[in-house]
């Protein structure tokens, strides 16, 4: 087994995020940073993918291509990554938003994807607004036999939720967190209100304090160009950065004194436990130390 | 009809949507996606702008490509007050012209540091960073001497110029490149400042001014 500078083994075994496929010229080597390493990957002209730690091309990392992007693990991954059924259905629009650099731990990261109570103050006029602010309540599971965390019925009124809405409606959200790094919403559509567009955050950790955020999108629009649509997530995620960026500390606290959790946290204390649980230590500060 | 050719998430197309803005001149947006699709290297675009450079500003016959002529451009056009381009004072205008340029040196570093952090843009960001920090403290010094002097702006007038709407944009994101802006504290009352401004709009990344302290 080789040595990395990582050294939980969790965090080394997960399948993680290194680059969009739609942005990776194929037949050349790229590199990126994860878990402090320097990965190279490439997609070979006949196909398939290859990833390696840069000068060791001779020892093949496991590759995955999954929701547009290329996966890697430096340890031992499971066999295959959480499920995204809604990614295949045919009527779909189905892209990668953006691939944007955040000074952030991942698990801060993930915690502000799971809060709606910013939305009124950091996205106003967009997916919240004054005096909507308040979130009411909602339903946490942690599901053992599928291991991850779900909040359900989260409700807010939104002036303009997604590229395709032309007016405010009550929006209803459910948030699964599949992997410590990556979490995947559900919104009510803009095109079709019994059917739901999918909105993911898959984090590539570079370092216990930066992340590469990789924003999917699988979404029902038929109306508007792929780039309308990204621009509209980009727009949102441009609101969120200085928040992320501002966080201290800069891992998560897993301590639950550490920090006071109000009511409308709820997901994210159930995601603080569950990582606990598992034994996770990289991007985080331990509780009891 | 004025078209603005913009990016959301781009310093330079901002400052043009904060004078367009400031001056309230209404105009419509063709959105030219700069990440991930790299509009801006198209050919269409190459035609409108030879070095493929957002924003691009259209009106009638004119046609630019550079955020600071733009700006010149526009405050010309459209300010009958002449306060936002005092062109017709010679030192008035020196001053404008040389912060214009400095936001081009602030555009190459903290910029330049802010496009290296997020999109992973090729860049040596330790002398990205320490230039934005050399410039960030000669601005915090003028504006500093300024505020002794009962100038709130950086040129000598009483009145905003286009010189504080180039300036602001790097300003105010230098911390999404890494450059903190902690030890200038003039510079963050002035940024205060610049939000106040009426019809002052914010972009991603930059939010409005809080309520004044009573």
């Amino acid at each position: 087994m080789p040595t990395f500078l990582c050294t939980d083994p969790v965090v080394l075994n997960l399948w993680h995020p290194l680059a969009a496929i739609a942005e990776t010229a194929p037949g050349r080597d790229h590199t990126t940073t994860l878990l402090e390493e320097q990965i190279a990957y490439a997609l070979p002209p006949d196909g398939g993918a290859r990833a390696w730690r840069q000068g060791a091309p001779q020892h093949p990392l496991p590759t995955l291509v999954r929701y547009g992007y290329l996966w890697t693990s430096l340890g031992t991954p499971p066999e295959d990554l959480f499920s995204i059924p809604e990614y295949d259905e045919p009527d779909r629009r189905n892209m990668n938003a953006s691939t944007i650099g955040v000074h952030v731990s991942a698990p801060r990261a993930i915690e502000n994807f799971l809060d709606m109570a910013h939305f009124p103050f950091v996205h106003t006029d967009v997916l919240g607004s004054e005096p909507h602010t308040e979130v009411v309540e909602y339903g946490v599971d942690v599901s053992a036999e599928r291991d991850e965390v779900r909040a359900t019925r989260c409700r807010m009124f939104q002036p303009k939720a997604s590229a395709s809405s032309a007016d405010g409606a009550e929006v209803e959200y459910v948030y699964r967190v599949p992997h410590p790094y990556c979490s995947v919403l559900y919104k009510t559509s803009g095109d079709d209100p019994d059917r739901q567009d999918v909105i993911a955050v898959f984090l590539q950790p570079v370092d216990q304090e930066h992340v590469r955020a990789h924003l999917l999108l699988s979404v029902l629009d038929a109306a508007h160009e792929d780039k309308e649509i990204r621009n509209f997530q980009q727009s949102i995620f441009g609101q969120d950065k200085p928040i992320l960026e501002n966080q201290f500390p800069k891992r998560l606290p897993l301590d639950p004194r550490s920090e006071t959790p109000i009511r409308a946290d709820k997901s994210a204390v159930a995601y603080r436990r569950w990582l606990s649980g598992k034994g996770i230590t990289y991007g985080v500060i331990p509780a009891g130390r | 009809m004025i078209t603005l050719y913009d990016y959301e998430l781009s310093a330079d197309c901002y400052q043009a949507r904060l004078a367009l803005a400031v001056l309230g001149l209404e105009y419509s947006r063709v959105d030219v996606e700069f990440y991930p699709g790299r509009e801006h290297e198209t050919e269409w675009f190459t035609e409108l702008s030879p070095l493929q450079q957002l924003p691009v500003l259209c009106e009638e016959e004119t046609t630019l490509y550079d955020a600071p002529a733009i700006l010149v451009y526009l405050a010309s056009r459209h300010d009958p007050t002449a306060s936002w381009y005092p062109g017709g004072d010679p030192a008035l205008a020196g001053q404008v012209t040389l912060w214009l340029g400095f936001s081009r040196a602030l555009a190459g570093s903290a910029g330049a540091a802010r496009l290296h952090e997020s999109l992973g843009h090729l860049t040596d960001i330790d002398a990205a960073r320490s230039r934005a920090h050399t410039l960030l403290r000669v601005l915090d010094e003028h504006l500093w001497f300024g505020e002794q002097e009962g100038r709130d702006w950086l040129c000598a007038t009483d009145r905003p110029t286009i010189a504080d709407l180039a300036a602001f944009p790097d300003v105010a994101l230098s911390e999404e490149g890494g450059v903190s802006r902690i030890d200038y504290p003039a510079v963050r009352r002035w940024t205060d400042r610049v939000k106040r401004i009426d019809g002052f709009v914010a972009m991603s990344g930059i939010f409005p001014a809080g309520p004044v302290a009573a």
